[in-house]
């Protein structure tokens, strides 16, 4: 196992609401917490895989995560089992959205 | 229609209690996952696979719980087994109207050898002590997972047992008897045959599950209320009666299945016509059919 942390200063969007866990901890799949929390306006997000050696993806990911949502007074927390990039962004996009209504149109910084 | 067997264990809670009326006990914000796990550097889940907590059923106050069949087989570690415990105590104590159990395991998670098997044990007494409480169980059978080991024998520890064809039932599962046996036991990749000998249909045949329904999320709720207010109107504690007549069902199925192996000659033996044909019948018409041949157990009055 590897434990990654990321955290990502002035965020624009906040959350509201019960924390929500999306995901299940299967092969190639992972489970997603997110919840609010007070960080002075920051993200921040602690991953735990079984997939070793992959935190340059991992940080390539999150960082397009925090593009694209921008999220303030956030924490997640990932238990992952080998899921692929492309699975992690969908994943914690369902998470974003179970916890607060989508903005009419795309969410800041995506592209349709 | 919507399909039961697809949905994940935290899509099947709102699914089958009234909208908006389950509250969660130790939900994953609470992080108590598994130390187990984490001591031998495993991935942990923050529910540690199983959702526990009290909710609405038509109305009653119904306390319940739902495996996760995609986390380690749903199977049943220290905390996944003592929230389950947990859960079942508050029933009694509340005075619950009854429990539903959303059952989807592998049985004992042997990472955590005894204290997973410690944690099933105590789940099945738990389940008796609300059944002794005079509070109906009612398990349900339907995840891709199924239902084995430990969690096999905790099922037919509730009142009612509803399954859908789907759905699996058995003590060992068909990998750990080839293990054990060799192939020429058991083909556990002959998917037929596993179906046939721990599928839903073979279940209600032989009377290890008393309700049988179509695959559907809507169907699965209807049938808990129905199962729960039926229950509710009779006796659900253990009886030696109750026993008696179990043990006779047993009985009647070792001489019944006496020197066969293939589950369609046991269905032949039951009395059901062309027994190769009720794998491929839909819920109605197999339910017409076995209405006339299952195994039930005659409790005499």
């Amino acid at each position: 196992m590897e434990t990654l942390k990321y955290r990502f200063e002035q965020g624009r969007c906040s959350l509201a609401g019960m924390p929500q866990l999306v995901g299940v901890v299967g092969s190639g799949n992972l489970e997603v917490l997110i919840e609010p929390a007070p960080l002075h306006g920051a993200c921040e997000i602690e991953v735990r895989t079984a997939a070793v050696g992959f935190g340059a993806t991992w940080q390539a990911v999150m960082a397009d995560f925090h593009d694209r949502w921008s999220l303030a007074d956030a924490r997640i927390s990932i238990n992952d089992m080998g899921a692929t990039p492309a699975v992690v962004s969908l994943r914690l996009d369902q998470a974003v959205e179970s916890l607060a209504p989508v903005p009419t149109g795309f969410p800041h910084g995506g592209t349709p | 229609m919507s399909s039961y067997q697809e949905l994940t264990a935290r899509q099947r809670i709102p699914a089958m209690f009234d909208a908006g009326s389950f509250e969660e006990f130790l939900p994953p914000s609470e992080r108590v996952a598994s130390p187990h796990l984490a001591q031998l550097d495993a991935p942990v889940s923050f529910d540690d696979g199983v959702v526990v907590g009290r909710g609405k059923l038509h109305g009653k106050v119904v306390f319940g719980a739902a495996q996760e069949g995609g986390f380690m087989g749903g199977a049943v570690g220290e905390v996944h087994g003592a929230k389950l415990v947990g859960m079942l105590r508050r029933a009694i104590d509340e005075g619950a109207h009854a429990v539903l159990l959303l059952l989807e395991s592998g049985g004992v998670r042997l990472h955590e050898a005894n204290a997973g098997l410690i944690a099933v044990s105590e789940v099945m007494r738990a389940m008796l002590d609300v059944r002794a409480a005079g509070i109906p169980v009612v398990a349900v059978v339907g995840g891709s997972n199924g239902c084995f080991g430990g969690m096999g024998i905790a099922a037919r520890c509730a009142n009612t047992v509803i399954m859908s064809e789907e759905g699996r039932l058995a003590m060992s599962g068909p990998e750990v008897i080839e293990t054990a046996n060799g192939v020429e036991e058991f083909d556990s990749r002959d998917r037929a045959l596993v179906w046939r000998t721990t599928g839903g249909k073979h279940r209600y045949l032989l009377g290890d599950c008393q309700v049988l329904v179509e695959d559907d999320t809507a169907a699965f709720r209807a049938a808990a209320i129905d199962a729960m207010l039926a229950l509710r109107g009779g006796e659900v504690r253990l009886t030696l009666a109750g026993l008696l007549a179990e043990q006779a069902l047993l009985e009647r199925r070792l001489v019944d299945a006496d020197g066969l192996t293939e589950p369609m000659d046991v269905w032949g033996k039951l009395g059901v016509p062309a027994p190769n044909k009720v794998p491929m019948l839909e819920a109605d018409e197999f339910l017409a059919l076995a209405a006339q041949h299952r195994a039930t157990v005659e409790t005499g009055g």
